[in-house]
C-alpha cells in the first residue's frame, strides 16, 4: 500500500531552527541602521486626568535630543484593531485614561538621552475621578472615561435561542454560580519593538515591528499617519512570542514612523519590561454568572450567562473578544437553550486585549467549574457528564454551527484513562486529587475585515520552491507548517522549500496570527497555490508518461502514475521538460482562501456557522495540595486533543505543552495586581509565571480526525488547549481538598484561608 | 569617562573603550554586534541574556562591561565550531525545543555551563540549572528533553 504522506504528519524541526540556535535569528531590536535614533515615551502618572498644558522646551534643549512630539501635533485619527471600536490615539489628546497612557514621545541619539529628556517634559494635569472596577464604572454618575459612551459600556451583546425559562422549569437541578477570572499578562520574552525608516523622495515608510499582524498594522499606520497604505511597508522580523499581545498597534509603532518621517533618520523604539506589563495588553478580567439547568442524568437543558469584561482604558479587540466569549459557550457541549448577555466596560486600568483563547478561557473556566459543581450536586461523575453532553459531528447544532469532525467525547475518555480517573477521582488521600476540563476552539475564521489569506508558490529551474505568504510566524512554527504543506503537494522535501513571509511590501495579504487561523487559512492558500503549480507540471509531463494528468502523483521528488510507480519522471526532469516546452519560468501558482462561514456579527441575532472547523480537547490534571503552605503542585497534565490531522506532531506537542504552562499560570500564580490603577507587579520576578521547576509531567494524546476543510485534514492547535488547563487544575483542587474555588488565581493564601474555614466549620 | 578594557569574546581578543555604566549585554549587542544575546528584562529575571563568563553562566545585563576585563566570554555565536552545531544546539533543533527562539540562546548556554561541569545530570539538575531561564512558549518539556539528549550525545562521542 502506498504511504499516505511524506512530509505532512512528520516530526520535523522548524525551518528557522538553526538560525534560532546559533544566534543569527534577527528580532526587531537586533536591527540597527546607520544614524539610527532612539525613542522613549512619557507616560501618564494619573489614572484619569485632563492634560492642561505640556511644556517640552527643556527636553528639546537637552543636547542629543532630535525631536519631541505630543498628542496635540499628531493627526486627529483614532485607531484600533476593530474598525467600529477605534478609540485610541498613539499619544493622548487632551486626556489620559490610565497610568501609562502615552503623553509625549522623545527621539534622541541614544536611549539614555531620550529617557533623560522624557523626564524634562513638564505636564500640567487636572486630575479627574477614576474608576477601577466594573461595578463602579457602570454606576449612574460614574466618571465618564470616553465621551459619549454611556455607563462606560462600550460594547454590549445579547444572544438567545430556545426557551431558557421553560427549560429551567423542566430541569431537575438549576444552579446559579458566579466566577471571576483575573487579568493575565502575555509576558512574551521579547519586549515590543519597532524600527522605522523613511524615504523622503518616494514618501515611503518602512516599519520593522514585533507584530503578529503586519497587514492590520499597515492599515492602522496608514490611517493615523494619513498616508496611503501603498506608502507603508511593514516587515515582521522574528517575533519573540506574542500570544495575542502583539496584535494591536502601539505608540512605539506610530512614533517610530512619525519621527522617521519628520527627521529623515531611522528610529527605534523598544519597550522596557515594565512597559510590556503595564501599557500593552492583558487578558480581560471577567465576572461571569452562569445559570444552568440540568436533567437528572446530567444533560444540560439550558444555560444563561451574564458577563462583564473589565476592558481597562480602551477597546482593543473588545467586540471580537465578547463575541468569541459568547459563541464558544455553544461548544463542546450541546446547549439546546441559551441566553447570553455580555458587557465590555471601560475602567481606568491597563487595557484588555486578545490573549491566547481570546475571551473564551474566562468563560470556559466558569462553565467547566460549574459542570463539576453540578455533577457533585447530582451525584454524577464529571467525566460522564462531559461525555454525555458532547456535541457530535454531523448532528444539527442548536446555534447553527457546522461540525464536520469532533473528537470531544473521545478526548474525555482518553484523558480520563491516562490520568487514572476511575482509580483516582474521589479516592486519593486528602490533599491529592484529579480534575478535568474540556474545550473547543475555532480555526481559520473569517473576521469582518481582512478575511482571506493569499499565497504565491514559485518553483525555480533547479527545483527550489519559494512560498510567499503574509502569515506571521511568531514562534509557533507557521512558516514550517506552510512549507510542509507545499512540500507535500509538490512531492519535494522540506529542505527544498523556502518561505518568504510577512512583509506587506512583498507578500500577499494575510490577516496574520490570531484566532488560530494560520494553519487552516494560510495553509489552505499555500496548498491551493502549490496544487496549481503541480497541475501545470502534470499537464506538461502527462504525454511523456502516457497518462492522464489526473492520474499522476508527486511524491519524494518523483512524479509517477497512480498504481504504477515505475512509470515516472523526477521532479527536476519534469521542470526541465516544462522549460524546454518554452513555458515561462519560474513556474508560479497563486491562491487566496477564506472560510465559507457566516459573517460573525449576524450570529448575534440568528443561527449560523462561525468557523470552518473546530478543534476539541480535554485536559486532565493531577494535583497535590500542601495543606501546610497552601501551595499546589501540578503533578501531571494530560491533553487529549483533536486538531484534525496534525501537520507536524512535534510542533503540536510543543503548543500543548506551552499552553499547559500558560494554563497553570492562570490557575495558580499569575495576576496583574493593580492598586488605584497602578500595576504593582510589572516584572517577571514579581509577576511569576511558571519556570522549569513548576511545570508538571505532560502527556499528549492525539485524536486524529480528517477534517474536510483544513489542509490535509488539519485544524487549529495550541490556542484551544489554553482554555481547559485552569479549570482542570481547579477541579482537581476540589477533588484534593473539597473546596470549590470560583475565582482565579487559586493562590496559597486562598487555599490556607479555605482550609482554615473548613476546620472552623468542622467539615 | 571611558576606560579601555581587554577581554576574550568567543576566543578572540577584543580591546574596547567603554563607559563605566555600560553593561556586558550592551557591549556584546551594541558594540560588538553579537545580537544573539537577548535583552528580555534588564533586571536579571529572565535569563535571555545568559552568557558564559569564565565557565559560569551569568546574566549579561547584570555584569558591567568593565567587570569582564581580562576574562573569557562565550556567547551563542561562539558555540558552533567550523559551522557545525554544538550537540546542545543540534538537540534543541531535533527535539523541537525551540518556538519563538528568544530564550533559546540563553537556555542553550545555561545548559552548556551545566554539562561542562556535570556531564550526566539528573532531570532535576537540568531543571534547576535552567530555572533562571524563562520561556513563555514551550512549557520547558522539550527543552529538558533536548538537554538530556545532548548530554547523551556528548557522552557517547567522548567515549568513542
Amino acid at each position: 500500500m502506498e504511504k499516505q504522506f511524506s512530509v505532512v504528519g512528520k516530526r520535523l524541526p522548524m525551518v528557522d531552527a538553526a538560525a534560532k540556535v546559533n544566534g543569527s535569528a534577527q528580532f526587531t531590536d537586533d536591527l540597527t541602521f546607520p544614524g539610527m535614533l532612539h525613542g522613549k515615551l512619557l507616560r501618564s502618572p494619573h489614572p484619569h486626568a485632563k492634560i492642561l498644558n505640556i511644556d517640552v522646551s527643556k527636553a528639546l534643549r537637552l543636547p542629543g535630543v532630535k525631536g519631541v512630539v505630543t498628542g496635540a501635533e499628531i493627526p486627529d485619527r483614532q485607531y484600533g484593531i476593530v474598525p467600529k471600536a477605534r478609540d485610541e490615539y498613539a499619544l493622548a489628546k487632551g486626556k489620559v485614561r490610565y497610568i501609562g497612557d502615552e503623553v509625549a514621545a522623545v527621539c534622541a541619539i541614544d536611549p539614555e538621552i531620550a529617557e533623560e529628556a522624557v523626564d524634562l517634559i513638564e505636564v500640567d494635569y487636572e486630575v479627574l475621578p477614576a474608576v477601577f472596577n466594573v461595578q463602579d464604572s457602570i454606576k449612574e454618575g460614574a466618571p465618564v472615561i470616553h465621551e459619549g459612551v454611556a455607563n462606560n459600556t462600550s460594547f454590549a451583546i445579547r444572544k438567545e435561542f430556545g426557551d431558557v425559562e421553560k427549560a429551567f422549569a423542566e430541569s431537575a437541578l438549576v444552579s446559579e454560580d458566579s466566577f471571576y477570572s483575573q487579568p493575565v499578562n502575555h509576558a512574551p520574552m521579547e519586549p515590543h519593538a519597532a524600527v522605522a525608516q523613511y524615504d523622503p523622495v518616494r514618501g515611503q515608510v518602512v516599519l520593522w515591528s514585533s507584530t503578529q499582524i503586519p497587514f492590520f498594522l499597515r492599515r492602522n499606520l496608514s490611517a493615523t499617519l494619513m498616508i496611503p497604505e501603498s506608502k507603508v511597508r511593514v516587515i515582521k522580523p522574528k517575533v519573540g512570542g506574542g500570544f495575542g499581545q502583539k496584535i494591536d498597534m502601539f505608540a512605539k509603532d506610530f512614533c517610530a514612523a512619525w519621527f522617521a518621517m519628520k527627521l529623515g533618520r531611522p528610529v527605534k523604539f523598544v519597550y522596557e519590561r515594565d512597559e510590556v506589563f503595564i501599557v500593552t495588553r492583558q487578558r480581560h478580567p471577567m465576572h461571569l454568572t452562569v445559570k444552568t439547568g440540568m436533567a437528572k442524568d446530567g444533560r444540560i437543558l439550558a444555560q444563561q450567562f451574564l458577563s462583564y469584561a473589565d476592558g481597562g482604558a480602551y477597546n482593543s479587540t473588545a467586540p471580537t473578544m465578547m463575541a468569541l466569549s459568547c459563541f464558544f459557550l455553544m461548544v463542546p457541549y450541546h446547549v439546546p437553550n441559551l441566553l447570553y448577555e455580555g458587557y465590555h466596560v471601560y475602567t481606568n486600568k491597563p487595557v484588555g486585549g486578545a490573549m491566547r483563547g481570546h475571551g473564551i478561557p474566562q468563560a470556559r473556566f466558569a462553565v467547566e467549574r460549574q459542570l463539576d459543581l453540578m455533577a457533585d450536586r447530582l451525584n454524577l461523575d464529571p467525566a460522564d457528564v462531559r461525555t454525555k453532553n458532547s456535541i457530535k459531528a454531523g448532528e444539527p447544532h442548536p446555534g447553527g454551527f457546522v461540525i464536520n469532525t469532533c473528537g470531544f467525547a473521545e478526548s474525555v475518555q482518553l484523558a480520563a484513562e491516562a490520568i487514572g480517573w476511575k482509580e483516582k477521582r474521589g479516592k486519593l488521600p486528602f490533599g491529592r486529587g484529579v480534575g478535568m476540563g474540556g474545550a473547543s476552539f475555532p480555526s481559520g475564521v473569517t473576521n469582518m475585515s481582512h478575511i482571506s489569506s493569499g499565497a504565491v508558490v514559485q518553483v525555480g529551474q533547479d527545483g527550489g520552491v519559494n512560498v510567499l505568504t503574509g502569515a506571521a510566524d511568531i514562534g509557533q512554527g507557521a512558516e514550517t507548517v506552510i512549507a510542509q504543506i507545499v512540500a507535500e503537494v509538490l512531492g519535494v522535501s522540506l529542505d527544498d522549500v523556502r518561505v518568504t513571509a510577512a512583509d506587506t511590501g512583498t507578500t500577499p495579504l494575510d490577516p496574520g496570527t490570531f484566532g488560530s487561523g494560520v494553519t487552516v487559512r494560510a495553509g489552505n492558500a499555500a496548498r491551493i497555490a502549490a496544487e496549481s503549480v503541480r497541475k501545470k507540471l502534470f499537464e506538461c509531463v502527462a504525454d511523456e508518461l502516457e497518462a492522464n494528468p489526473d492520474d499522476l502523483v508527486a511524491r519524494d521528488g518523483v512524479i509517477f502514475v497512480t498504481g504504477s510507480p515505475e512509470i515516472n519522471i523526477t521532479f527536476p526532469k519534469a521542470l526541465k521538460a516544462y522549460q524546454y516546452k518554452d513555458l515561462p519560468m519560474p513556474l508560479v501558482g497563486r491562491a487566496s482562501w477564506m472560510a465559507d462561514t457566516n459573517e460573525p456579527t449576524t450570529l448575534f441575532t440568528q443561527p449560523g456557522n462561525f468557523s470552518p472547523n473546530y478543534s476539541f480537547m480535554t485536559q486532565a490534571a493531577e494535583v497535590e495540595v500542601d495543606t501546610q503552605t497552601g501551595k499546589v503542585k501540578v503533578l501531571k497534565m494530560v491533553t487529549a486533543h483533536d486538531c484534525g490531522r496534525p501537520i507536524n506532531p512535534m510542533l503540536v506537542e510543543g503548543q500543548l505543552e506551552g499552553s499547559i504552562a500558560g494554563g497553570m499560570g492562570q490557575a495558580l500564580y499569575e495576576d496583574v495586581i493593580t492598586e488605584k490603577g497602578q500595576v504593582m507587579n510589572p516584572s517577571f520576578l514579581d509577576y511569576g509565571f511558571p519556570t522549569t521547576m513548576e511545570v508538571p509531567e505532560m502527556e499528549s494524546i492525539d485524536i486524529e480526525t480528517d477534517d474536510p476543510v483544513g489542509p490535509f485534514g488539519a485544524k487549529e492547535a495550541g490556542e484551544g488547549t489554553q482554555l481547559s488547563p485552569a479549570p482542570a487544575i481547579v477541579n482537581a483542587i476540589y477533588d484534593a481538598i473539597g473546596v470549590n474555588f470560583n475565582e482565579l488565581p487559586v493562590t496559597p493564601e486562598k487555599i490556607l484561608k479555605a482550609l482554615e474555614e473548613k476546620k472552623k466549620q468542622g467539615v | 569617562m571611558k576606560s579601555i578594557i581587554q577581554l576574550v569574546v568567543n576566543g578572540e581578543s577584543v580591546e574596547i573603550a567603554v563607559e563605566p555604566n555600560r553593561t556586558l549585554l550592551q557591549l556584546l549587542r551594541e558594540d560588538l554586534g553579537l545580537t544573539g544575546t537577548k535583552h528580555g528584562c534588564g533586571l536579571g529575571d529572565c535569563g535571555a541574556c545568559t552568557v558564559i563568563l569564565d565557565g559560569s553562566p551569568v546574566n549579561a545585563c547584570l555584569v558591567l562591561a568593565v567587570q569582564a576585563r581580562g576574562r573569557q566570554v562565550l556567547t551563542i555565536e561562539g558555540l558552533a565550531e567550523n559551522g557545525n552545531l554544538h550537540p546542545i544546539q543540534k538537540a534543541f533543533v531535533d527535539k523541537g525545543a525551540i518556538q519563538c527562539g528568544f530564550c533559546t540562546p540563553g537556555m542553550i548556554l545555561s545548559a552548556k555551563a551545566l554539562l561542562d561541569t556535570n556531564p550526566k545530570p539528573s532531570e532535576t539538575e537540568i531543571r534547576t540549572a535552567i530555572s533562571g531561564n524563562l520561556c513563555r512558549c514551550t512549557g520547558y518539556q522539550k527543552i529538558v528533553e533536548a538537554v538530556q539528549e545532548a548530554a547523551e550525545v556528548i557522552q557517547s562521542t567522548e567515549v568513542s
